[in-house]
């Protein structure tokens, strides 16, 4: 009991002894530091620099103590295209309100706005991050927080852009409530792992969305993916977790809203797939559960690739897509049950809420589709609709373990 | 040519098969709407219904009202007038009755519905404006196939070939030719087939409209770049306007030959 | 006033015209074409009305070519064989009709009241007997004031009152120095109303000449029974 008393005091006055110590720098044109550079060679480690707003031609600022810097409407950092503006080279550091642009583009060097090497404990807040090539760059580093952020390129196309939020051999990171426009992918993760991704929008990003790469048990919830090449990719990863996202206008030639690619043991929950031209291309998945998903408006909902298997679709909802679902090559074991499938025209004699008769996914034309990709021309004609009719009637072709034995009478609602 | 035109029409607006084909839009059209509160839902279920129906009976009526009125064709042509004013009055008569009720039977529930504030409007207005441009091709060739054949079995045996094989046969031996030559590049052939059929055409510039380019580009760089520029939707509208004028040109060349 | 030379016209391998000759001017007449089924009649009225294109030879009006030409129909009145109108539109609306296409002066009210159509002038046509339809017929046929006057079978389907009219109407025609050209099956008729014959067969003119000479070529009283020679082959026999 004393002991521990002594301990309490003992961290209470240490604490109290670092508060003390810890001061505050002010820069701005008329302070007594007028640049960034300038107010961190002079803080202290737990100091604080405040920004004023104001034109701050600077770059190469590394911050190596731990340091909160933070911006007061938003003082311009401008790295005149040609070096990275902060590095974060100090456990612990904040940096927060800044407007960062023009960070250096150079390919070779993969330059970026805010770059964070072999450190932990920092968080990155609200800023504005504007035609960086990479916006802000993880490397080695872990146990951070990534929050508010606007980050927004001019990417025009794959090869010369780089990424809005690029992570690298890093585990423990938290990316939230950004926004991430206009690069070459919004997010990128490359051997991450136990990291989370939530409440992010990110949009017009040439390839995707969000991309996972070699990246274990991860989870990514409550985002928005639209209008990108692909609204996410998953590929090479184990153990990921995708719940309440919605997926919406990856719209354009090779887009899908999700792109899944030798990945397994993932859960797939309570998304929204709209207007995509593939709602969720899979490619060598294995174990992966798919539950009360909605996939409307697409062109294809569901593409699976040759080795998928042991994937189980259970409470989906497929409405007014061009096609529900097309199959590339063998498939095994995968299960599709009591899913509500809007051109499922059986009846429920016993009503029991499940149709009587099961439900063929595939169809005749999506078969064909797969011989002959330029058939998609014939989508919708009366020719095809007839193809459709007698094989849905007499199957030959299509593939006979692919089938929903308990089609549901009623759309799900989900939300 | 204005003239035959207006007294062909005020005949055919009476006429029953008309006001049964304008019931028939009102109805589907009405019901459509009462059922789904998907607008752009109830535009594909009417595209696919005016691509089949729109020709089928544009061949039929065509026939029909050239055998019907041809005794009184010939009353016409004794008379002082051009006979390329009388058949051009015929035939414009002809397909602007049943664009009318095609018109008027679609439009006035999605004007009930107050929809034409909505942004499915113009949906809806590629919809009717392809719905008519088929009513006159098809119209148009089936005049021109009566005007060819003076037997009438023979003539309705071809206006009904006719459509059948630009809906259905056409179709068919197109996909089978995708799949026995899938080894080969096909686009461009894909692209020059679906123009030389006016119902592909007509369903492609739709599915164009209602936003179904990325899935045709997702199959390949042609499509993408036809079908995705503004100068492709141009060109198949062009392509579209030539079918339209492709039977007006032969009937004027067999009108102009013809013994009656 | 109409000149019609060396006509010829075949359908396929049929030829149904072989190199008519034939000169209709002489106003206030009323000239006959008569012959078997088959032998052209009809082909010969419809290529004067421009609706047959001759493969050989030239028909000329008032000095004129015809070919590829409309507007010297403004001279002929034509009533054909079979009376057929849009169904939907009432007598009304069609005389309308003809008269918009075909401006001019019309006596349509005399002749509507002469055979008695006024109660059926607001009638769909769709809805008229065949009879009625052939009086709508005449109606157009003699409703203008022009030079010639063409008439395909104009006594199909037509009650006796109505034919009593249709003899009237012509008579006053010809009183009114046009030009008449009818066929008909009937001889009765043409005996009593033809001034001329034209007797045509497998396309050819086989003879032309008054009624008086027909009769006395044929040493027949009666137009039937001289048909009936020229038919079996019979030379006339010169007087």
């Amino acid at each position: 009991m004393k002991l521990s008393t002594a301990l309490v005091t003992c961290v209470i006055i240490l604490s109290g002894l670092t508060a003390s110590r810890a001061t505050t720098l002010t820069v701005c044109t008329t302070c007594p530091a007028t640049t960034i550079r300038a107010a961190i060679a002079q803080a202290a480690a737990g100091d604080t620099v405040l920004v004023r707003a104001g034109f701050y031609q600077e770059g190469n600022l590394v911050i190596d103590k731990p340091l909160t810097l933070r911006g007061i409407g938003y003082p311009v950092v401008d790295g005149q295209l040609t070096e990275e503006t902060f590095t974060i080279a100090a456990d612990d550091v904040t940096l927060e309100g800044f407007k960062i642009q023009n960070a250096g583009h150079n390919q070779l060097k993969d330059l970026a706005a805010i770059r964070v090497q072999r450190k932990k404990g920092y968080i990155i807040r609200n800023n504005l991050i504007i035609n960086s090539f990479f916006g802000i760059y993880l490397e080695y580093s872990g146990q951070g927080l990534v929050i508010g952020n606007t980050i927004s390129g001019q990417a025009t196309n794959e090869m010369s852009a780089g990424n809005a939020i690029h992570a690298w051999y890093t585990k423990e990171v938290v990316i939230r409530d950004n926004l991430l426009q206009g690069h070459r992918d919004g997010i990128y993760l490359e051997f991450v792992t136990h990291s989370t991704i939530h409440d992010n929008r990110s949009t017009g990003n040439i390839r995707y969305g969000l991309h996972y790469m070699f990246s274990n048990d991860d989870a990514y919830f409550c985002n928005t993916f639209d209008h990108n090449g692909a609204g996410v990719a998953v590929m090479f990863s184990k153990r990921i977790t995708m719940t309440d996202n919605v997926f919406e206008y990856n719209w354009g030639r090779a887009a899908y809203g999700l792109l899944l690619k030798e990945i397994n043991d993932a859960d797939i929950l309570r998304n929204r797939f709209t207007h995509n031209t593939m709602g969720i291309c899979l490619e060598g998945t294995t174990r992966i559960r798919y539950t009360d998903n909605t996939f409307s408006g697409n062109g294809w909902a569901l593409q699976l690739s040759g080795g998928c298997d042991d994937n189980v679709f259970t409470r989906n909802n497929f409405l007014n897509n061009a096609l529900d679902l097309v199959v590339n090559g063998r498939l095994n074991n995968n299960l599709f049950a009591h899913n509500y499938w809007r051109e499922y025209s059986g009846y429920d004699l016993d009503r029991d809420g499940i149709g009587d008769v099961p439900y063929r996914p595939v169809k005749l034309f999506s078969h064909i589709l797969t011989l002959a990709p330029e058939a998609i021309v014939l989508l919708r004609s009366l020719f095809t609709d007839l193809l459709n009719f007698s094989e849905k009637v007499n199957p030959l072709y299509t593939p006979n373990n692919i089938l929903d034995n308990q089609p549901l009478m009623q759309l799900i609602p989900h939300d | 040519m204005l003239k035959i035109m207006r007294y062909t029409l005020s005949d055919l607006l009476r006429s029953r098969w008309v006001v049964i084909y304008l019931s028939f839009f009102l109805l589907l059209t009405l019901s459509l709407l009462s059922l789904s509160g998907d607008v752009s839902q109830v535009v594909i279920s009417l595209m696919n219904i005016i691509l089949i129906l729109c020709p089928l009976v544009a061949v039929m009526f065509g026939v029909m009202f050239f055998y019907n009125s041809r005794e009184f064709t010939e009353l016409l042509l004794a008379q002082p007038l051009r006979r390329t004013d009388i058949f051009f009055g015929q035939y414009l008569g002809l397909a602007l009755s049943l664009s009318a009720s095609l018109v008027i039977g679609v439009g006035l529930p999605f004007l009930i519905y107050g929809l034409f504030a909505s942004a499915e409007v113009w949906n809806f207005m590629v919809l009717i404006v392809i719905g008519v441009a088929l009513t006159f091709i098809f119209s148009g060739l089936a005049f021109y196939l009566a005007l060819c054949n003076d037997n009438r079995i023979r003539g309705f045996g071809l206006a009904i070939l006719l459509w059948l094989f630009f809906a259905i046969i056409y179709d068919g031996i197109f996909l089978l030719s995708l799949i026995v030559l899938r080894d080969y590049p096909l686009e461009h052939y894909a692209m020059a087939m679906t123009i030389l059929n006016p119902i592909d055409l007509a369903r492609i510039l739709i599915l164009l409209k209602l936003d179904i380019s990325a899935l045709m580009g997702y199959t390949g760089a042609v499509f993408h770049k036809f079908l995705g520029s503004l100068a492709g939707s141009i060109l198949a509208f062009l392509a579209l306007a030539l079918w339209v004028v492709l039977p007006v040109w032969r009937i004027r060349w067999r009108a102009l030959r013809k013994d009656f | 006033m109409i000149d019609i030379q060396n006509l010829h016209k075949s359908y396929g391998k049929l030829a149904v015209l072989r190199g008519i000759d034939l000169n209709l001017s002489q106003t206030g007449q009323i000239s006959a074409i008569l012959g078997p089924n088959g032998s052209g009649k009809t082909t010969l009225i419809k290529s004067i009305l421009g609706l047959v294109i001759p493969d050989q030879g030239d028909i000329r009006m008032d000095g004129q070519t015809i070919k590829g030409q409309w507007a010297y129909r403004h001279h002929i009145s034509y009533l054909p064989q079979i009376a057929r109108f849009p169904e939907n539109l009432t007598v009304t609306e069609l005389l309308a009709m003809i008269k918009d296409l075909r401006s001019g002066p019309t006596d349509d009210d005399a002749l509507i009241q002469l055979f008695g159509l006024g109660p059926h002038l607001q009638k769909r046509l769709g809805d008229l007997s065949g009879g009625t339809k052939q009086k709508v017929n005449l109606v157009i046929a003699f409703m203008y004031d022009s030079p010639v006057i063409i008439l395909d079978e104009p006594t199909s389907g037509l009650d006796p009152v109505a034919m009593i009219h249709l003899r009237e109407l012509l008579q006053r025609a010809r009183q009114q120095g046009k030009i008449i050209l009818l066929s008909t099956h009937i001889m009765s008729f043409v005996d009593e109303m033809a001034d001329e014959v034209v007797f045509l067969l497998e396309g050819a003119i086989r003879f032309r000449g008054t009624l008086v000479q027909l009769k006395t070529q044929y040493q027949e009283d009666n137009v039937e029974r001289a048909i009936a020679n020229i038919l079996q082959g019979e030379s006339p026999i010169l007087a």
